[in-house]
């Protein structure tokens, strides 16, 4: 009974990297470009992006709630970022604050969903369209551009041993945030509480406070991926990272989180973002139109989220 | 031709587990059949075979003599076999007519046209006929659990429903709500209706039943007449084997004051409490159902949000406002709803019992691996966990283990007063008295316990001393030698 029951729970954990063995592998086929050292670092490179959003987004998921609002954090903290380096202040300290800022809007949506007990989907809708007007507002409708710092520069588009940087950021951060989910009370808090939070309340654990940490988490790493994509595309757009949030969430599901809460992983989160991440590349490089694109992607997504229903069933 | 059912020689397994083993089960006209066991021993299955949830691996079942297959709820309906589940199947939202119409509303033929009036008036007719008197138009969720459950039977009535199988009917309600329940179950026996009736709540059992049948570990144990048996000997057919006397002997010492609570209101239900409870003592808490026993221990535990008066801990006043200031003054609190308050179901055992002890077992956040897998094989070995291992889903464990698991998370924080809401609701009587054994551990140890339940013979048998609670307000405070359930009953209906 014990043996069946772990050998299941392996499955479950392994479906996602099946799926994404089996999609690179007919990509592999069908592109000879495919599995080339320089489009699979150049792969990962695009991916980190979603990656680090993912994250964040996985713990929010986990509690059982859903932050809409991180492209759109994504985009103020990076044209902020950008704004005060133009502006003349030195990039780290730049950076610094583009981060804080990221940090704080994601805190305060921890505190519409932890104290003023609003949905997180409602929420985060809210603050998702107020962030975007905001960045419209500072950078007045105009992409932000001309960075002459070759430090911020190797932030996002930049090489370390001939690994692309946000590839190294996106590792470190996945090191990280596994060990926090994995190996520590505050892990554990967070399991309990979208596993049933009630009983989490009456065992003594601050729910409202780890809500907080975690939207303010989210919002630092959808920060640190908007600095990371300024710098990589020498520019802040006012648009940036619309529609990320479907693409975070994607990933995470993808991974085989519940989006009811209190079950999940964040490697599996990491292979859904390569999922995602593998066939965008793989469709380009074979060709498909990119309107056919969002219909396989869908599919895809579609595809993971029933097989995942049948085998708990 | 009297007999309703007749189930013979029935087998079931799952995959290797043989769940029953040639159970033998009848069911006569105008008669409450008790169906007992621990948790485990097939009472379910059984029934879910008769309601055609599941398929008998072997064996006859007759229903008013002719033999018949069973093979979908729905079949189970057109041969007159209701259920009235435990968790009631009533939608909040819709009316009570449309409740009890629910999936076979009446219409003018095929139109998908709503014939209201007509079903307005069959459903006054059956409620009438259980002597319950609500306005079909009212919305079902506005109903208390009680009357819910009439809906229910009344539905179950209205399918010309003859066996009525009611899985512990009397868990959710308050006992006039039980009283008018038994009237019902009276009415339908008069009525020719066979009922089958599981619980674990023997008083009720003695009360209500014409026969009882026992299962242990799937296997079919023997009926009994209720006049002809008693008490202990249905235990030992439950059991198989002599569990001795219910309630296990208190004689620990009682010592010094060691919480004392002064005017506790919470702004809604209770008001002005004031008690002491000493060392190694059991203060017992009876009352209605409502009239705030369960305020009291979620006021203590800085649950309620609006509460005023005074808590003492060994003479130093403490102010508790969350439930972590609660814990960290050494209160913990076994809640009344497992499920819904006391475990993360989806969570291993382990986890269950590292959730209250995380910062002790943890170093600057990291978890300690070595701490946390010797506190649960503590806990698993002290109180006698039946778990495959740690890592077991606690949502898989029985009742009575899964109460096991809620007391072990708090054993873990070494609490100085333990509150038990109910603590051995839905527990079958091996793991009942176990839970007892394990509370006169704990006083003996120097404990205080603060134990509420609905179940007085518990009340009697384990407190040394009762308050009884009368629509919020503290009603009386008596000596386990001078409390009886007539006086206790008395003072909890608001007597003087």
């Amino acid at each position: 009974m014990a043996d069946k029951k772990s050998f299941s729970l392996n499955l479950q954990k392994l479906g996602p990297f099946i799926g994404l063995l089996v999609i690179t592998i007919i990509l592999a086929v069908m592109s000879p470009n495919f599995l080339t050292l320089n489009n699979i670092l150049n792969v990962l490179r695009q991916v980190s992006i979603n990656a680090l959003i993912a994250f964040g987004m996985t713990f929010v998921i986990l509690t059982g709630g859903i932050d809409l609002s991180v492209g759109a954090i994504l985009a103020l903290s990076g044209a902020l970022t950008a704004g005060l380096m133009t502006g003349g202040m030195d990039p780290l300290l730049a950076i610094l604050v583009g981060l804080l800022a990221g940090t704080a809007m994601g805190m305060v949506n921890g505190l519409l969903v932890a104290k003023g007990k609003v949905a997180p989907f409602i929420a985060t809708l809210a603050t998702m369209t107020i962030f975007r007007g905001l960045t419209l507002v500072y950078t007045e409708g105009r992409p932000i551009t001309g960075f002459d710092s070759d430090m911020f520069t190797m932030l996002g588009a930049g090489y370390l041993f001939n690994i692309p940087v946000p590839v190294i950021w996106t590792i470190g951060c996945f090191a990280v945030l596994y060990f926090i989910l994995k190996k520590t009370a505050f892990g554990r808090r967070v399991y309990a509480i979208g596993g049933n939070e009630e009983a989490a309340i009456l065992s003594g654990i601050k729910v409202s406070r780890v809500k907080v940490y975690i939207y303010a988490l989210t919002g630092f790493l959808s920060a640190l991926a908007g600095i990371i994509l300024t710098s990589r595309l020498n520019s802040a757009q006012a648009n940036a990272g619309m529609g990320y949030e479907l693409d975070a969430i994607a990933a995470v599901v993808l991974g085989g989180t519940s989006l009811s809460g209190g079950r999940g992983w964040i490697f599996g989160t990491l292979i859904g973002a390569m999922i995602i991440g593998v066939l965008n590349n793989g469709l380009n490089l074979l060709e498909v139109s990119s309107f056919y694109q969002q219909v396989v992607k869908g599919s895809v997504i579609l595809l993971a989220v029933l097989l995942d229903r049948k085998k708990a069933a | 031709m009297n007999t309703l059912i007749e189930m013979t020689g029935i087998d079931k397994s799952f995959g290797k587990v043989n769940v029953l083993k040639n159970v033998s089960f009848s069911l006569e006209k105008g008669e409450i059949h008790a169906l007992m066991g621990e948790n485990g021993a097939g009472k379910s299955t059984l029934m879910k075979i008769l309601t055609g949830i599941y398929t008998k691996d072997a064996g006859n079942i007759r229903v008013r003599g002719q033999e018949v297959e069973i093979g979908s709820p729905k079949e189970a309906e057109q041969l007159g076999i209701a259920v009235i589940h435990q968790e009631l199947n009533i939608i909040p939202q819709l009316t009570v007519m449309e409740n009890m119409f629910l999936g076979r509303d009446l219409c003018y033929g095929k139109t998908g046209i709503l014939r209201t009036r007509e079903m307005k008036q069959r459903t006054r007719e059956y409620l009438n006929r259980l002597g319950v008197h609500l306005d079909p138009g009212m919305e079902a969720g506005k109903l208390s659990i009680g009357q819910q459950q009439m809906i229910e039977i009344a539905r179950a009535l209205s399918v010309n429903a003859e066996v009525l199988i009611m899985d512990e009917p009397t868990a959710a309600l308050t006992d006039r709500e039980i009283e008018a329940l038994f009237n019902v179950m009276r009415e339908l026996r008069s009525q020719g209706v066979g009922i089958v009736y599981v619980s674990h709540r023997m008083e009720e059992i003695f009360a209500m039943c014409d026969r009882i049948s026992v299962l242990r570990d799937g296997t079919f144990v023997g009926t009994e007449t209720i006049k002809e048996t008693d008490l202990d000997t249905v235990v030992r057919m439950m059991v198989g084997r002599q569990l001795g006397e219910r309630f296990p002997e208190r004689n620990t010492a009682i010592g010094e004051e060691r919480l004392r609570v002064e005017e506790l209101s919470d702004g809604e239900i209770i008001s002005n409490i004031s008690f002491f409870a000493r060392r190694g003592e059991v203060l017992g808490i009876a009352g209605l159902m409502g009239s705030g026993r369960t305020e009291i221990a979620r006021t203590l535990f800085g649950v309620s949000e609006k509460q005023t008066g005074k808590v003492f801990l060994d003479g130093k006043e403490v102010r508790i406002r969350k439930p972590d200031d609660a814990i960290a003054h050494g209160i913990a609190f076994v809640t009344e709803d497992r499920k819904a308050q006391g475990l993360v179901l989806g969570l291993s055992v382990r986890e269950n019992i590292a959730l209250t002890n995380l910062n002790a077992l943890s170093q600057n956040g990291v978890m300690s691996g070595a701490k946390e897998e010797q506190l649960v094989r503590d806990m698993i070995q002290r109180l006698n966990i039946k778990a495959s291992s740690g890592e077991q889903t606690v949502k898989s464990l029985s009742g009575g283990n899964q109460q096991k698991v809620v007391i072990g998370k708090w054993l873990g924080i070494m609490p100085k007063v333990l509150i038990l809401d109910e603590p051995t609701r839905g527990v079958d009587i091996g793991a009942k008295k176990e839970i007892y054994n394990i509370m006169n551990q704990l006083t003996a140890e120097g404990v205080t316990i603060i134990m509420i339940s609905s179940e007085l013979p518990e009340i009697l048998g384990m407190s040394d001393r009762i308050l009884v609670m009368h629509e919020g307000r503290l009603a009386a405070i008596m000596d386990k030698t001078q409390a009886t359930q007539e006086k206790i009953m008395h003072a909890a209906t608001g007597g003087k």
